[in-house]
């Protein structure tokens, strides 16, 4: 039992690090471009030279790696100060895979090297309205005409829709089937007329989702993945990714934020860190992280077996998000009366706790709530039956929704 | 990354299952706990014939010279099975205090027999109510021991004991190794929470004792063998947590209300799907304690500590939980769910309670930070 990478996976660590420190962009290369353009110009750059989509085949943009030298180059691109790439992950973390196992030839060569380079941006449109956590419940429908489709409907929570070019996107193409049964799933040109997008504002007051709205918006047939019929285990597909992808709350609160501000915080004139109490929710916090830290460490050994993770990698986004909400909450008492006082130029300590409190209520639900979480756990890991569906069987547009 | 126990660790994890599910049921549990042998001397006797309280023990006294990822998995297993043993108190304590502060006699004298299971160690250190510290003990000595511990785990069984003393000068603690069998000692048998471990008041008068390590040193040579227990323990703890979980959710399947089986109920499958989250954690803080324990890594003050919490707090949630989900029938005697209850809370006390170790971890953070 050890921390070390075998043979093959330190000579891949090395040449990714050597690679990344010789090209990772200079300032003067960044100098005067917008976020984007930085993600982009770095994204391409990875891509020219064969680290971008590592584990994607070559004639799609990738180099053929393994699940764990992926890792490695994940942990290699954190060490040094690169262009924030995260616009492409839904994309490339989603899309490409269900690209993948369900499009054409054909379309894998068009739109998986463009998905790589980041020259092309792609957005997820599953979630509505009266589709949440019932996924399978949206309404967006899509009717046959020629060799067309027309959408009429609404999505929401969609990350990037306004500088996406392609999104991927669930409709309901029978309304007189069962729930599951009438979805197909298809892409789309995110710049087809009919296509309105509106930015969500967040009780954070930040944007970062939207709402789309579609109205005669129309689709080719060819752009459908999997038969008329089959959406929903397509979507599978992309849901089983998505999990993948959305993680603990990169950027939020940590224990050592906390640990830091309980030494310059005062409790009955003594430092905050020598009262018990503190020390005693500290260590909680300090557990779990640990926890989760070495939960991964087990998974990565997996990978690293050829083995593939299961569901059990659920538990990351389900400790993680509470974890760091309670975490800011105790930070900002701590504080006591300065704890809620906004300034955006002031204590960098305070903004974090802040930005984490009012940030985390989302992340508690997006790619799947707590809830939804212990569900998949209880189902998947468990093997527990599933709850009573009284929508079963019956057609979707007998089934009682919200108003 | 190969952060995974190897192959012959992992079939060693299979045989020791396979005998404690063969020799250590809930029926061999449930006769410790109602029946009036302080322990399994049957079941003790096959176990160190497996060589299990030989694990560590150096082969030059005898013992395997195995690692302490083997003890590891012997720990999770044993935990698992709520096994009616003094195993914990002989070799994670009495065993550990040996190898590290033993001189080459005291070494000599125990060890082999320890390895063979002919011999039964504990440790003593508790002596009333609340925390017990250097400034509170009230036994004292150094080669001669006087006072009282209570309550001493297996001390009405063990042939011999390390026990925590005050120096008879000045501030300092001794750790002493104290002969059981001699007319100093006075051993009376008490009852406890967790009846499936027999436990003792020891009165000392003036007993025959050897110091331990150095002279006066004795409170940091006990929380270094505090530390490296902590791991050991929280495997038990571990293991006992996946067996709450696992008892639970096969009642859950196979009880039916409102016509379905609870298992298909949120409000059920959300409480064992928190168990098993807590339990992956509690696991995976376990690997880290076992690999700092096996490396002496620097951090082992942080893993003990993180290990520790994290055990306890799987332990006792699955435990309760576990009796929750079996409804009334859980808090009757003649289901096993009290096993797992009653073991946690001697687990979590036995060598300083959360709280304790959520302050050392804390602390041992701090130190690592001036570092």
């Amino acid at each position: 039992m050890d921390f070390n990478d075998s043979a093959e996976e330190a000579t891949f660590r090395i040449e990714a690090a050597a690679w990344l420190n010789a090209n990772a962009p200079s300032e003067a290369d960044l100098d005067g471009l917008t976020d984007m353009q930085k993600a982009k110009l770095w994204q391409k750059r990875k891509s020219d030279a064969g680290w971008a989509c590592v584990r994607w085949p070559q004639e799609y943009g990738g180099r053929g790696a393994n699940a764990i030298e992926q890792v490695i180059l994940n942990q290699e691109e954190a060490k040094i100060a690169a262009p924030n790439v995260g616009v492409f992950s839904i994309g490339q973390g989603m899309a490409a895979p269900t690209l993948q196992t369900w499009a054409t030839e054909e379309q894998k060569k068009r739109y998986l090297p463009k998905l790589a380079s980041g020259e092309e941006i792609w957005c997820q449109l599953f979630s509505e309205p009266a589709g949440g956590s019932d996924l399978a419940a949206l309404r967006t429908k899509a009717e046959k005409d020629g060799d067309d489709w027309i959408i009429n409907g609404q999505k929401i929570w969609t990350s990037g829709a306004q500088y996406s070019d392609f999104g991927i996107i669930v409709l309901r193409t029978d309304p007189n089937l069962p729930k599951h049964q009438g979805l197909s799933y298809f892409f789309l040109d995110m710049k087809s007329p009919g296509i309105e997008i509106k930015p969500i504002k967040q009780m954070s007051g930040a944007s970062g989702f939207n709402e789309v709205y579609f109205t005669d918006v129309r689709v080719s047939d060819a752009q459908r993945l999997g038969e008329v019929g089959q959406g929903w285990q397509v979507a599978l597909t992309t849901l089983m990714n998505e999990r993948a992808s959305i993680g603990g709350g990169g950027g939020a609160a940590g224990f050592k934020t906390a640990m830091d501000l309980a030494n310059r915080i005062n409790i009955d004139d003594k430092p905050a860190i020598e009262d018990k109490h503190v020390r005693a929710q500290l260590a909680n916090w300090y557990v779990q992280e640990s926890g989760l830290k070495f939960t991964g460490y087990r998974s990565m050994t997996a990978l690293s077996k050829g083995e593939i993770p299961g569901p059990e990698n659920s538990i990351g986004k389900l400790v993680g998000a509470p974890k760091s909400q309670d975490l800011a909450s105790f930070a900002m008492d701590l504080m006591e009366q300065a704890g809620i006082v906004l300034d955006p130029d002031g204590d960098e300590m305070a903004n974090l706790f802040q930005g984490t409190y009012m940030s985390i209520p989302g992340l508690r639900i997006a790619g799947g709530t707590d809830e939804i979480m212990a569900n998949i756990i209880a189902e998947r890991v468990l093997g527990l039956p599933q709850d009573v569906r009284v929508d079963k069987g019956i057609p979707f547009t007998d089934v009682p929704t919200s108003n | 990354m190969n952060f995974e126990f190897s192959e012959e660790q992992n079939l060693l994890r299979e045989q020791a299952r396979g005998f404690l599910q063969d020799n250590c049921s809930m029926k061999v549990v449930r006769a410790a706990l109602e029946g009036d042998e302080p322990f399994n001397r049957d079941l003790w006797k096959k176990v160190a014939e497996m060589g299990w309280t030989s694990t560590v023990i150096p082969e030059e006294y005898d013992g395997l010279g195995l690692s302490y990822l083997e003890l590891s998995v012997i720990a999770d297993e044993l935990g698992r099975a709520v096994a009616p043993l003094p195993f914990s108190s002989s070799v994670y304590l009495a065993t550990e205090a040996l190898i590290a502060y033993g001189t080459k006699t005291q070494k000599e004298t125990w060890l082999p027999k320890l390895a063979s299971g002919e011999a039964i160690g504990t440790f003593a250190l508790g002596e009333t109510q609340g925390q017990t510290t250097p400034k509170n003990l009230t036994t004292t000595g150094g080669s001669s021991v006087s006072g009282t511990k209570l309550p001493v785990a297996d001390g009405d069984i063990a042939d011999f004991a390390v026990v925590v003393t005050r120096t008879d000068e000045g501030d300092g603690a001794n750790l002493c190794i104290v002969d059981l069998n001699q007319t100093g000692v006075v051993r009376e048998v008490i009852s406890t929470l967790d009846p499936s471990r027999s436990h003792a008041k020891i009165t000392f008068n003036n007993a025959d004792a050897q110091v331990m390590g150095e002279e006066g040193q004795g409170w940091a040579a006990t929380q270094n063998i505090f530390n490296r227990a902590a791991i050991l323990f929280a495997w038990e703890q571990t293991g006992g947590s996946d067996a709450a979980l696992i008892m639970a959710k096969e009642y859950a399947l196979g009880r039916f209300a409102f016509g379905r089986s609870i298992a298909s109920y949120q409000a059920i499958k959300h409480k064992l799907a928190n168990m098993y989250v807590k339990n992956t954690l509690a696991r995976s803080n376990c690997y880290y304690g076992a690999w700092a324990l096996d490396t002496t890594a620097d951090e082992l003050p942080i893993a003990a500590a993180t290990t520790r919490v994290a055990g306890i707090q799987a332990y006792y949630f699955a435990s309760k939980e576990n009796i929750q989900t079996h409804g009334g029938m859980g808090f009757t005697w003649e289901f096993d769910c009290q096993f797992h209850y009653r073991r946690a809370k001697l687990l979590s006390v036995n060598i300083g309670s959360e709280s304790q170790w959520q302050d050392k971890l804390i602390t041992a953070v701090q130190q690592q930070n001036v570092a």
